[in-house]
């Protein structure tokens, strides 16, 4: 449901429609190549439906006009309230085009009566061409947007490559401490896996946030690495708020679900297996190249999709460690919702991250075979 | 190849092993195993026959001593070069390979040619009758049918000696039994020497050439099947192999190769076989086999003694006859069911035992 609701949104524009509907009506008539502007009608509808609508309505329909042109919230609210006064006065134009020019000059501009026609029917993909940067010139034809505000599409690359990142490097942490917690005896596994699954039991943002304290540049790493004279006092690293931060907080985060999973395979593989390699006459290393890892794959699998599909949605630590260029999408679908309102746009963005992960799942499917996954 | 190595194929000598430094699991073990021989360890567990087969196979190092095989010392030697072959308790098939790749990793670590890995995988699976079944993972075979494959993959590369650690213990009584005479007929076919561990007596009285007892870390009796049972030289041999009647007592006089025991509760003095006793005054435990008693006779005036029947329990060949003598009422005789066996429970009934076939050995605590 959730889920539905969101494709919904992101499509959805019939808000507007409820709000300017005669007005969208005659306008549809107007034929742009006989006459430069719409005819007195469309003038007409448009001024009587901003007498009459509701102010709240009216309000929420010009933030969307405003997503496909700049401009029209100023236009249509300074008008709205011309045309309050001449409606109190009991004015009636005789020219309703004529008025209306007269009100704001804009009016006269055609590229503001030519956006309109990316509002008049009920469903826009107007929000995923935002999502990727793109909007409408005034012929309707998708171009990019300006440089200054082309933003998404660096950000879904940027996503994809920190996942892919956070789910290499967890593969290869994760890989040797889930190894050790199948193979140590009992009470060194147990307290090991107290330390995999101590991060649990602690708050997130704790632990993003003792991330900061780390690796600030007067942090605790810093530091030691200056007292060590590794480095200089003035040639500090900085890895904090920038996307290396990004990276080792989301990795030390995550990697617990890509131990768990490799565990619970591991656990099962029998010891005597690497025996019976080693027995076959297989060196230690061949025998855990040709017998031991394959039999891991489930567990690496299910691991990485695990930890891939958090990471690509993550937004809390990439927010707080990332600073400007370790953001994530799923930070700018935060900013959306919480900030700008722009639910459409967020939906959008979900969509798509929805849409991306369908098509690594099929990839994954393909490639490694669904059933091949093991979580436990 | 002399004969001195030809003897004694595989050679322990003086192996201890201790896995904490304190404990020994197997004490001064000196153990000779001829080429094509078929020796089975049997004993219980924690009897150290399986830590004794790891050490073999290079599991596991022995604490002092050292193993020979073929005339060489192999401690040094890693697992993975000693080109022995091993059938391991739960197979250790390779999940994620077909049976044809299980079977071909040996050889292709071996770095053997395509065409011929490919005709000595067919050749080791028609041996075990699975020569329809090479594309097949494990999973998808019977219990019995992975037990074949782990044979065949023990033996395609052709190892010098194959271990096999309990490998029927997994399987049902019947295909347990069919298997046992499968791999002894493999064994007689291409004469392998072959060191199998088990717990299940009757598994090693079938398969065997010898058979090393174990108990507690030692080798209590190496021996072929039939003298173990025959003549066991102590309890413990008495006891794990086969059924006996167990009677403590105390040696009254010795003469040539028989002793005179009186028994507890003065129920009377038997005349035994002097196997493995001190002297005059001390303590034995003697044993005797069921089917070794016979009822209802004097016989030459020899240990003739009254009894009373228990129990009788009817097994179609023979009948079981559960009696209390002398003091001991868990003493069985087993009764051929020739149609003469006329006595009832409560009964009281006269038997007798040759010397010849009563045994005292070392007294049990």
């Amino acid at each position: 449901m959730p889920i539905g609701d969101m494709l919904l949104r992101s499509v959805d524009d019939s808000q507007i429609n409820t709000v300017f509907p005669r007005t969208f009506e005659e306008y549809n008539k107007w034929n742009r190549d006989v006459d430069e502007l719409p005819p007195e009608e469309v003038y007409r509808t448009l001024f009587e439906e901003l007498a009459t609508g509701e102010k709240i309505q009216i309000g929420r329909a010009l933030t969307r006009m405003n997503y496909s042109k700049s401009g029209w919230k100023s236009l249509i609210k300074k008008t709205s309230r011309e045309i309050k006064k001449m409606t109190k006065k009991g004015i009636v134009p005789e020219s309703y085009k004529e008025t209306l020019i007269e009100i704001n000059k804009d009016w006269g501009d055609p590229t503001f009566w030519y956006s309109m026609a990316q509002m008049v029917n009920k469903q826009t993909p107007i929000y995923y061409w935002n999502a990727i940067d793109r909007t409408y010139d005034q012929n309707q034809k998708v171009i990019m947007q300006d440089e200054k505000r082309r933003i998404y599409v660096q950000t879904w690359f940027k996503t994809l490559k920190v996942s892919v990142y956070v789910t290499f490097f967890c593969l290869i942490l994760g890989f040797p401490v889930a190894h050790l917690l199948a193979n140590l005896p009992l009470r060194y596994s147990n307290l090991l896996m107290i330390f995999v699954l101590l991060p649990f039991w602690t708050s997130l943002l704790v632990r993003t946030t003792a991330w900061i304290v780390m690796l600030q540049q007067k942090g605790v790493i810093n530091g030691v690495l200056v007292w060590l004279g590794i480095l200089s006092d003035d040639g500090r690293l900085q890895m904090v708020y920038n996307e290396t931060g990004t990276l080792i907080a989301m990795t030390q985060i995550l990697l617990p679900f890509m131990i768990l999973p490799l565990y619970s395979v591991m656990k099962v593989i029998p010891k005597s297996h690497m025996r019976a390699a080693q027995n076959l006459g297989a060196k230690p290393a061949l025998a855990f190249w040709k017998v031991y890892l394959p039999q891991t794959i489930p567990g690496m699998s299910a691991g990485g999709l695990l930890v891939f599909v958090l990471a690509i949605g993550y937004f809390i630590t990439p927010e707080l460690v990332g600073g400007k260029d370790g953001k994530l999408i799923g930070s700018w679908i935060a900013f959306h919702l919480k900030t700008t309102l722009n639910w459409g746009l967020c939906a959008a963005l979900g969509a798509i991250l929805l849409a991306v992960m369908l098509v690594f799942y099929w990839l994954y499917n393909k490639i490694v075979g669904i059933d091949n996954i093991k979580l436990g | 190849m002399n004969s001195e190595s030809e003897k004694s194929f595989v050679k322990f000598e003086k192996i201890d092993k201790s896995y904490d430094g304190e404990v020994l699991v197997v004490k001064n073990l000196n153990l000779d195993i001829a080429k094509g021989e078929f020796v089975t360890m049997l004993g219980p567990s924690g009897s150290g026959k399986t830590t004794t087969l790891m050490m073999l196979a290079g599991f596991e190092t022995p604490t002092n001593g050292e193993i020979f095989l073929d005339g060489m010392p192999i401690s040094k030697i890693p697992p993975y070069e000693r080109e022995i072959g091993m059938v391991f308790q739960n197979y250790a098939l390779f999940p994620h390979m077909t049976v044809q790749e299980n079977l071909a990793f040996p050889l292709e670590v071996r770095k053997l040619s395509k065409g011929e890995t490919k005709e000595k995988v067919q050749k080791a699976l028609d041996m075990v009758e699975l020569g329809d079944f090479g594309t097949r993972f494990p999973a998808q075979l019977s219990g019995g049918q992975q037990q074949r494959v782990a044979l065949a993959r023990a033996l395609v590369f052709e190892p010098r000696l194959v271990l096999m650690d309990e490998p029927l213990g997994a399987l049902d009584k019947n295909l347990r039994e069919q298997m046992q005479y499968e791999i002894k007929h493999i064994h007689d076919r291409i004469g392998i020497t072959v060191v199998y561990v088990t717990h299940d007596q009757s598994e090693a009285l079938t398969m065997s050439n010898r058979i090393a007892v174990f108990n507690d870390g030692v080798v209590q009796q190496l021996s072929t099947p039939d003298i173990l049972y025959e003549k066991p030289e102590n309890s413990f041999v008495a006891q794990f192999i086969g059924e006996n009647n167990r009677m403590s007592g105390t040696i009254k006089s010795m003469e040539n190769n028989y002793c005179s025991v009186e028994l507890e509760n003065g129920a009377g003095t038997v005349k035994a076989l002097k196997v493995n006793v001190g002297g005059v005054g001390e303590k034995t435990q003697l044993s005797v086999r069921p089917e070794r008693v016979s009822l209802g006779s004097d016989g030459n005036g020899e240990n003739v003694f009254t009894g009373k029947v228990e129990e009788l329990i009817y097994l179609g060949d023979h009948i079981r006859v559960r009696l209390d003598v002398c003091g001991n009422n868990e003493f069985i005789v087993k009764v051929p069911n020739e149609g003469s066996f006329n006595y009832n429970e409560g009964d009281s009934i006269k038997l007798n035992w040759n010397p010849d076939d009563i045994r005292a050995l070392d007294p049990v605590n």
